[in-house]
């Protein structure tokens, strides 16, 4: 069972959902390190980025109107529910906060459920993509190292915009003190929704783009947001670097665990999260102090 | 609100769950749902202890519920165990014991973490529930043929079977359930929980261990759950693997906020209403998959506009139909004019015993204290010393570090170097619970009230950690039980001029008012050394000479330390002055000496001079 090949091809399976966790959770972290808000409907918006997609692909045929449409219909639903609803949240208990997001995630699903039923959809994955790789030493599907392509270019999109454009500038300030950044003027409440949009983008995209590989169920969110959780905790609360390196240590810890029994992914998956909480409570590259 | 009369909640409850299988049954319940319920709301007390009363809202409280389930089920099915109720008991225990484990891992972390890491171990439990231990759960086909519960009386066996003769059952400990619950909630533990609920930081500071407590709010939390577990067995003659689901910590968290948390009747009566909409919506109005929409819908609207979810929202229209609510604006006023004519001074409190009586140098010597934040320097070598029963004043331009360095005598925050002593004794290094229950304590700048809860009862959890010390499990002692506690409170409550305040609620003081139960708060824990971080800040003239009254009868017969910008106020109060600028020592001496000092003069008016001359 356990052979060379075998290990290799769970490395890159790894690579893989540890590239996806990264980009979802870095969605979840820099809402919350901006807004303050765990946003609890994040998985939901993961499991939405995939029926946006899955429905447009009906339409179009077309994969990449489909990863389009899905990343901007998510980005959409995450400024008009920062708008209508979050927003009126920022001055009450982080009790609440957790309540509605858990709240709006189950009405997310329960509708996409409504709609399409719980029976799972397919989106194959583009031309371009389809088939086997020989990579010399063993064969890979092509779309899977793809995901770890396309998603690296996410991340390295999501780095630019953090990390050299104002609003970037603006984002990490607020992440350090959003106090401050409002008494210098700047208008928080719009970079807050802007902000939102984009963490949900992270996930609607990682949702479309995910789709090929896993068939859809209105479920499938789930548990990728309790795997989120586990990456924000390993990586720390806010951190745009711990949340990737973050997601690729679960993304390994699942996949290495599941090649010898995987009842036991989650179990790793605990173990390693209760090693960090111990050694290092803030997580590998958190910072102290933001609760 | 139905406090005054004893045993009134016990007596409702009974009432209720007596007439309940003769009146349900009219509004279309079957014996089945009640049932359902009663267990919903027997796991939901322990759940409401934890989030309404504590403030911790964990998603993974069906750890708790499955491992107390299947614990039960797994040795009435499988080990031949014939007693239901040693098997309920057992798996409660074990649900206590993991619950004990987890917690001492996820309470390391508070808020949105500990939000976290309890959905990932809950998610953990179902799957160690499927997987490695499926031989001794059955994996995904759960746990079939629990039996229900017979007891042998001697001359008879009563047997409780299904519907409402295992009603009875289940009733029975649903009540005995509210009963502890109610007892814990009453006791001085239960106080403590809604210490920590409104206001984490001060419940620490006055010296409570509230980690301890923490743990053990998620102890009782996870033996109801067990219990409800074991139950959720007997009812369905199958322990069902979904018991481990997120959906059951869910479905949990859900009826709390819908019924009203920190209630204690809201999870029943949330999963009152949870029960009959499913079935209403699914049977009644056909509606088939979509009823779990709609409760969303519910529940998010319910977040959202009546936070006090339905009990708490019929509790506020009961307040608002019987006119409490319109008193306490009218009594503000009316206060205001009484207020001056304060009554003969109350006698001074007693502070602490001392610890080392023996003990006769200085009460607190601090040596090279020193805080650096990065490259800023916010105290720097200061050498300070004070004698017991001194009242001395600290004063300094903003920024000059005095409050860092009350923060740092109260061991709130640790000293980059340097050394504290206070009575002979170092304590560098200590938290800042086992440094307020040595004596040592201090009000703060900025309120830090526990603001959901009245004055008597802000002061009653302060002078509980004097009393009580940092940690004691006194879960079923009554309040009024405890020693010396009421005499405490009054005292305080005269001493700080609250008395005819006591049972208003924080929010709904006056400015001058919640200042004085800052102190007041301080106060109540019997310090032998006060600090007082700018008590006077924000008071209007005439309330300075108030508090400045008071201050005097406090400072008799312990030692006070005050920082405060209000000079004239306290160089009327203090003995001796020590001046901070630039987080540095400058000068120590009589109100006297620092007025006509010349260096001081600088500190505080040198830069306007020199703005002024350029």
């Amino acid at each position: 069972m356990i052979s060379w090949p075998n290990l290799v091809s769970q490395l890159f399976n790894g690579l893989a959902l540890g590239a996806l966790l990264a980009l979802i959770s870095s969605g979840l972290t820099i809402i919350y390190g901006t807004l303050g808000v765990l946003n609890l409907a994040h998985g939901a918006m993961f499991m939405i980025g995939g029926y946006a997609g899955f429905v447009a692909y009906q339409y179009t045929e077309s994969f990449l109107i489909a990863v389009i449409a899905g990343s901007l219909f998510v980005m959409l639903l995450g400024v008009v529910m920062e708008r209508v609803i979050i927003r009126h949240f920022y001055h009450r208990p982080h009790e609440d906060q957790l309540l509605v997001t858990f709240g709006l995630g189950i009405c997310f699903v329960e509708l996409v459920r409504l709609i399409f039923s719980s029976q799972s959809q397919l989106v194959p994955p583009p031309a371009l993509f389809q088939g086997i790789t020989n990579l010399g030493f063993m064969f890979y599907p092509t779309y899977r190292l793809a995901v770890v392509g396309i998603v690296a270019v996410a991340l390295g999109a999501l780095f630019i915009v953090l990390y050299r454009t104002r609003l970037g500038m603006i984002v990490r300030a607020g992440i350090e003190d959003s106090v401050m950044v409002d008494s210098l003027g700047i208008n928080v409440y719009r970079v807050f929704m802007v902000v939102f949009g984009i963490g949900a983008m992270a996930a609607g995209f990682a949702g479309i783009v995910n789709a090929p590989v896993v068939s859809l169920t209105p479920g499938i969110g789930d548990d990728i947001l309790v795997q989120t959780f586990v990456v924000v905790v390993i990586g720390g609360v806010g951190s745009f670097p711990g949340a990737i390196l973050g997601g690729l240590i679960a993304g390994e810890i699942i996949s290495v665990t599941s090649m010898f029994n995987p009842g036991y992914a989650y179990v790793m998956l605990f173990a390693a999260m209760t090693l960090v909480l111990v050694v290092r409570p803030h997580g590998l590259l958190g910072v102290q102090g933001r609760e | 609100m139905l406090k005054q009369r004893p045993f009134l909640i016990e007596t409702l409850t009974a009432i209720g769950l007596i007439a309940a299988p003769f009146l349900l049954p009219h509004l279309g319940f079957a014996p089945n749902t009640v049932n359902r319920i009663l267990v919903w709301g027997l796991f939901g007390l322990g759940f409401d202890i934890l989030f309404g009363f504590t403030g911790l809202l964990s998603f993974g409280q069906s750890a708790f519920y499955g491992t107390g389930g299947f614990v039960a089920a797994y040795l009435l099915t499988r080990a031949g165990f014939s007693n239901v109720l040693g098997a309920l008991i057992i798996g409660m225990i074990a649900a206590a014991v993991t619950g004990y484990l987890i917690g001492l891992i996820a309470l390391r972390r508070t808020g949105i973490y500990f939000a976290m890491i309890t959905v990932a171990i809950a998610e953990v439990f179902f799957f160690v529930e499927f997987n490695p231990l499926s031989d001794f759960t059955g994996g995904e086909n759960g746990l079939p043929g629990v039996p229900t519960p017979s007891f042998n009386l001697g001359f008879t066996t009563v047997h409780f079977t299904n519907g409402w003769s295992l009603y009875q059952f289940i009733a029975l400990c649903y009540f005995v359930g509210v009963i502890i619950a109610l007892r814990i909630v009453r006791s001085p533990v239960g106080a403590i929980f809604s210490a920590i609920r409104d206001n984490p930081l001060r419940a620490t500071a006055v010296g409570h261990n509230i980690h301890g407590y923490k743990l053990t709010a998620f102890v009782i939390a996870a033996a109801y759950a067990g219990f409800a577990g074991g139950l959720l067995g007997v009812l369905q003659a199958f322990m069902p693997p979904d018991a481990f689901t997120f959906d059951t910590s869910g479905q949990l968290v859900m009826q709390t906020a819908i019924g009203g948390r920190g209630t204690l009747f809201g999870p029943l009566v949330g999963a009152a209403v949870w029960l009959f909409l499913q079935d209403f919506l699914q049977a009644a109005l056909g509606l088939g998959a979509a009823w779990k929409l709609v409760l969303g819908v519910v529940f998010v609207v319910l977040v959202c506009f009546l936070r006090g979810g339905i009990v708490g929202g019929l509790a506020d229209l009961y307040g608002l139909v019987s006119g409490k609510r319109a008193r306490p604006a009218a009594e503000t006023e009316e206060e205001a004019e009484i207020e001056t004519p304060q009554q003969a001074p109350p006698a001074p409190m007693q502070a602490k015993e001392v610890a080392h009586p023996a003990y006769s140098g200085p009460i607190l010597k601090a040596t090279g204290l020193t805080k650096r934040y990065g490259g800023l320097v916010a105290n720097s070598d200061i050498d300070f010393s004070v004698n017991q029963g001194e009242l001395r004043g600290i004063i300094g331009p903003n920024g000059a570090g005095k409050s860092t360095f009350f923060k740092m005598l109260t061991c709130e925050i640790a000293p980059t170097s340097g050394q504290i002593v206070f009575e002979g004794r170092d304590i560098t290094g200590l938290k800042v619970t086992e440094v307020c229950q040595l004596g040592l304590t201090k009000s703060y700048q900025v309120n830090q009230l526990f603001t959901g809860l009245t004055v008597r009862q802000n002061l009653t959890i302060a002078a509980l950690a004097e009393l009580r010390g940092k940690f004691r499990l006194d879960l079923f002692r009554k309040l009024s039980g405890v020693k010396g506690l009421t005499e405490q409170v009054e005292h305080t409550l005269a001493l700080v001029n609250l008395t005819r305040r006591a049972d208003t609620p924080v929010s709904e003081l006056a400015y001058g008012e919640k200042r004085r139960l800052e102190i007041g708060l301080a106060l109540a824990t019997s310090p032998r050394l006060l600090l007082l971080d700018e008590p006077l800040a924000g008071m209007s003239p005439r309330e300075r000479v108030e508090t400045v009254k008071l201050l005097k009868s406090i400072a008799r017969g312990r030692t006070v330390i005050i920082i405060d910008h209000d000079m004239d106020s306290l160089f009327e109060l203090v003995e001796r002055v020590t001046v901070l600028q630039e987080g540095k020592v400058l000068l120590d001496g009589t109100p006297e000496e620092i007025r006509t000092n010349a260096a001081v003069q600088e500190a505080y008016l040198g830069g306007v001079h020199g703005e002024i001359a350029a």
